[in-house]
């Protein structure tokens, strides 16, 4: 065992650190809480420890030792049934839910941090194995950097141009530039809106992104996103102050109403911007001959 | 907003022209656009619900 230490060591600490690294990431979109972080840090731990174990079982030679792979692989995914359930907990009691999209989404994403930590010391060990210090720094840093870059993931600013737009009234009707959003009976909140309210106009680059942004989850991980940055003045006795997003049914434009606590529009604008792309709503019409028949058609018609 | 389940219902109608509501829901009725407003407000933040201008002299109050 001990000729094989240095080895499990340097697996375990590389994947230790890929976790820590990626963690940092999350909290872009994730208000943290200590202990979710304590628990990720520990469960990437035991990926990365498990991931550097498999080489010198492979060298000693027990192979069956192999086999702890797939035993981790069902642990990592009750780390998602774990991390759903917590999230869904929270999201009942959240005035501006992060909807289901945005939680399977994050739970997924969980998951597969902890599969890229695996994959980080698994591969650093076998770099100790074969060239030492130095060939499982530099395998533990591009692997780390690696999992990084995959982990960025695009952003609604990426795919969409966000524009300030005009909040007014159609007689009753609240309207984003040409987007109708709700009707508002009481003449007094219709003022509040006025003063208070914020508006952008979500216009796809696209087919791709157009069919991105019409699906309903991400609409409300762009207003969940835009109302945890901005905060909001709803309440459960004003669901009039709800965010919503309506897109445009003949341009695919999504207008986005919020009443910030901070009426700031460039910071409304920057919010919106950095919504995640979420997995599950991103589609590409376009890989198809169909969607690009399609799309190019809807485009020269205007 | 949420996808999925949809629980939208009418709580109650606040109307200044009686003779154009009837029906299942509470049907309230004011005698002046204020009163109209007010009453609609009330109702509004008992129920945590929202009101909504049918622009006939009749408002009603729907959870969402």
């Amino acid at each position: 065992m001990n000729e094989y230490l240095p080895t499990i060591i340097a697996g375990t600490l590389t994947g230790t650190v890929a976790r820590l690294v990626m963690l940092h990431v999350d909290y872009r979109q994730y208000p943290g809480y200590p202990h979710g972080y304590v628990t990720h840090l520990s469960l990437g731990f035991i990926a990365a420890a498990l991931g550097a174990v498999a080489v010198p079982a492979i060298l000693k030679p027990d192979y069956t030792a192999v086999t702890f792979l797939a035993l981790a692989a069902t642990q990592f995914r009750e780390v998602r049934s774990i991390e759903r359930k917590t999230l869904e907990h929270l999201d009942e009691k959240e005035l501006v839910k992060r909807g289901s999209d945005y939680i399977e989404g994050i739970a997924r994403t969980f998951e597969a941090r902890n599969y890229l930590v695996m994959l980080t010391s698994l591969l650093t060990s076998i770099a100790f194995q074969l060239g030492k210090a130095p060939a499982a720094l530099l395998i533990g840093l591009l692997t780390i950097a690696f999992a990084r870059s995959l982990m960025a993931g695009e952003t609604i600013g990426d795919i969409c141009e966000v524009v300030p737009a005009r909040l007014w009234f159609k007689n009753t009707v609240l309207m984003v530039d040409d987007i109708s959003i709700m009707t508002v009976g009481l003449k007094e909140m219709r003022e509040k809106i006025l003063r208070d309210g914020l508006a952008v106009l979500i216009i796809p680059k696209d087919p791709n992104a157009r069919a991105t942004i019409h699906d309903l989850g991400q609409r409300a991980a762009i207003a969940h996103t835009a109302a945890v940055i901005m905060g909001v003045k709803k309440d459960v006795d004003i669901p009039e102050f709800t965010p919503v997003a309506r897109k445009n049914p003949d341009t695919g434009a999504v207008g986005l109403y919020i009443v910030p606590v901070e009426k700031d529009p460039e910071a409304l604008l920057l919010a919106v911007k950095r919504t995640p792309v979420l997995e599950s709503a991103r589609s590409k019409p376009l890989k198809t001959e169909a969607g690009r028949l399609a799309g190019f058609g809807r485009r020269n018609k205007k | 907003m949420p996808a999925g389940k949809e629980n939208k219902r009418i709580l109650a109608v606040v109307t200044l022209n009686m003779d154009q509501v009837a029906g299942g829901a509470p049907i309230f009725f004011a005698r002046s656009e204020e009163e109209r407003e007010r009453i609609a407000m009330y109702i509004a933040k008992t129920l945590d619900a929202m009101v909504h201008d049918l622009e006939n002299g009749t408002c009603i109050i729907v959870r969402h």
